[in-house]
């Protein structure tokens, strides 16, 4: 997996509430059995005018002017802000792997859904977690200025800005310690747990003495 | 001894390790495998040489892509085959048992699973799926994980997890006649949010949940997700030992009998303490029908479409307008006078032999209406199928004027050729009324078997008592 410790890019605010992963990935790109290629297909329903389907030529297809993500403005965006329950609905990993492909490292949002917030720490992405408030705030500090960077720093846990904005923005935000240790350091958590696998070996001959009916070879 | 939730059991027997951080390793006892979430987890254990840690903790069945039709042509599809495909080769590499698409047992693997008795009270169950929760009626906990996951359970038998906190949702009383148990998910949805159950483990309680068959449990706990919740669950009582029993993996003998006896554990102590508490009277539960882009969005069969004008918070409205204005409804409307162009009975949430019984009760020597372009029944499983052939459910069905398919997920995600059109409306006992979720540009109603067969005679929605 990807390190993350800090990035300064532009944000792109995506005023909606409970954005399904249905919505970030539609149902008809997850067939691929592949981990890359979803980031053209991002969004497709509200990126694009026409239906799209696995294989046809993006580039060719008629673009959505007025979604937001379609904006020269925000054309190399790496921070998504969000509002509440981003990332409900289904448990596809396409969802983090199409933002991650796009481009998106860091998603900011008041809530998020709890799986899709699982599956962005597997992939590089950080996920925060902010007051309505303080996300209200980005909203406004974005989009009243075009070309506006924030710095996002892992290791501080802050969210700034540098003199390319007229408004002042330093904020820390709350992380849980496993999951930003493992972003910062790219890890493999498989590896982590297998260095474990006394503990695993040991639980599974306890158990077998006490539900002796999941220890069948079937 | 502390008094302990459901949940804080099912947890604290499946501690393997406890981390310095907060986090746990817990144990996973079973494993559920479809083609979708599955390739890329079999390729990152290819790619680091690893091998599943315990094969006969996993099922696979391929779902989310199978044809309800012509299933001897195959997969029209090339990239939908692929993926099949892909699933039978990882499979047969591995060792891992897995019902194909010409296999009776294949089916959506939230009902086979239950079904073969793969399912059991007091274990862990994890799936790439998000609608895993609906195992969480057998007082198991189950939730759904991303593809990542899928590989760290194939390779290590464990997740690393950290506690959810406990909510419970009481349903107090008796259920009104014609109320079922979508009718109840979809209530409690309405009632807390689809995030109110966010960051929490779920328990349902109460009379009116006690008085569900297994099939009515299974339907409230695959909705848990809808409300946010990963993991939905119910006390193990004799309805739940009942189901399991004699199934094709539960245990037999004397296993079965020391099995039986550990289970009766699987309720919360009185005096548990519950983070939330939520409660609900089961008599001020009516059918419901969702009318918006999220299935918090739902109403009685009896009101009329809500009025965005009467909503104070500015994004709640927002979201209110821009639902009816996709759904292409007007508020005030009555429900009960929307058309429906098309009908789908099926889903992890509906289609077990229950729901396809209330649907045949309703379809028996009636029509579907003319407006009516498409009304489709989806069977959950091949031995679901059988056995509503068996009882002639089909034929009540095919008679009205339904399509009778092979299993699958089909129109309640549109993954295979089953799918709405743009602006079509659905009456559909799927789970999910997302924007898109049934086909681009597709209007979904999400509606208990009963209500939806009732629409397709109708033609529109309706009180099933007035039809």
């Amino acid at each position: 997996m990807e390190k993350f410790t800090k990035i300064t890019a532009i944000a792109v605010p995506l005023d909606r509430v409970n954005v399904d992963t249905d919505a970030i990935i539609p149902k008809q790109f997850l067939k691929s059995i592949k981990r890359s290629g979803f980031g053209p297909n991002l969004f497709d329903e509200w990126r694009y005018l026409d239906l799209g389907e696995p294989g046809m030529d993006n580039s060719q297809r008629s673009v959505n002017p007025d979604f937001v993500l379609n904006k020269a403005r925000y054309a190399n965006a790496q921070i998504l802000l969000a509002r509440d329950n981003f990332g409900c609905g289904s448990s596809r990993e396409h969802a983090p792997w199409a933002l991650e492909d796009f481009g998106i490292r860091v998603i900011i949002a008041p809530s998020f859904a709890d799986i899709f917030y699982n599956n962005c720490f597997k992939n590089g992405i950080l996920p925060i977690i902010l007051p309505e408030s303080t996300v209200d705030e980005l909203f406004q500090v974005v989009e009243a200025q075009e070309g506006a960077q924030l710095t996002v720093d892992l290791v501080q846990q802050t969210i700034s800005s540098d003199d390319s904005l007229s408004h002042n923005i330093d904020i820390r935000f709350e992380i849980d310690q496993f999951r930003r240790h493992c972003l910062l350091e790219g890890l493999d958590e498989i590896g982590l747990t297998l260095a474990h696998s006394d503990d695993i070996r040991n639980y599974e001959n306890k158990q077998k003495e006490i539900t002796p009916w999941l220890f069948n070879t079937r | 001894m502390t008094a302990k939730t459901l949940y804080d059991k099912l947890w604290d027997s499946h501690v393997v390790r406890e981390n310095d951080d907060g986090t746990s390793l817990l144990y996973i006892d079973r494993q559920l495998i479809h083609e979708v979430t599955s390739p890329q987890a079999f390729e990152g254990l290819r790619i680091a040489n690893r091998q599943p840690w315990k094969l006969s903790a996993n099922l696979a069945t391929p779902d989310h892509n199978v044809p309800t039709t012509d299933r001897e042509q195959g997969i029209a599809d090339p990239i939908a085959k692929l993926q099949v495909d892909t699933l039978d080769e990882n499979c047969d590499l591995f060792g891992i048992t897995e019902f194909k698409m010409d296999d009776i047992r294949q089916g959506i693997v939230h009902v086979v699973s239950p079904e073969q008795g793969a399912t059991l009270p007091g274990m862990t169950l994890v799936c790439g799926d998000s609608h895993t929760s609906t195992h969480g009626a057998f007082g198991t906990l189950a939730f759904g994980i991303g593809t990542s996951e899928v590989e760290h359970v194939l390779a290590t038998q464990c997740l690393i997890q950290k506690k959810s906190k406990n909510m419970l949702v009481q349903v107090n009383g008796r259920l009104n006649a014609g109320v079922t148990a979508k009718d109840v998910i979809l209530a409690i949805i309405g009632k807390i949010g689809t995030a109110g159950g966010t960051g929490y483990a779920i328990e349902f309680a109460g009379d009116a949940i006690r008085s569900l068959s297994m099939e009515g449990r299974m339907t409230l706990s695959n909705m848990a997700i809808e409300a946010g919740a990963r993991a939905g669950m119910i006390a193990v009582d004799e309805t739940t030992i009942e189901f399991v029993k004699d199934r094709p993996y539960a245990p037999r003998g004397e296993l079965w009998q020391s099995a039986a006896e550990y289970w009766q554990n699987f309720h919360s102590d009185n005096g548990a303490h519950f983070y939330k508490t939520v409660t609900l009277e089961a008599s001020d539960i009516q059918p419901q029908v969702t009318w918006g882009t999220s299935p918090e969005m739902t109403m009685s069969i009896d009101d009329t479409i809500p009025d965005p004008a009467m909503e104070n918070d500015p994004v709640k409205k927002d979201g209110m307008k821009a639902a009816l204005d996709y759904m292409g409804l007007t508020a005030g409307t009555p429900i009960n006078e929307v058309p429906v162009d098309v009908v789908f009975i099926g889903s992890c949430t509906n289609s077990r032999i229950e729901d396809i019984r209330a649907a045949a009760e309703i379809a028996k020597d009636k029509k579907v209406a003319d407006g009516v372009k498409q009304a489709l029944v989806v069977p959950g499983s091949g031995l679901i199928k059988q056995q509503a052939e068996d009882e002639g459910l089909d034929k009540i069905l095919t008679d009205a004027g339904f399509e009778w398919r092979e299993p699958g997920c089909s129109m309640c995600l549109a993954m295979n050729a089953d799918r709405l059109e743009p602006q079509e409306r659905c009456a559909s006992t799927s789970n999910r009324n997302f924007e898109g979720r049934q086909g681009q540009g597709g209007r979904t109603h999400l509606v208990s078997p009963a209500m939806a067969a009732a629409a397709a005679i109708a033609g529109h929605f309706v009180r099933i008592d007035t039809l």
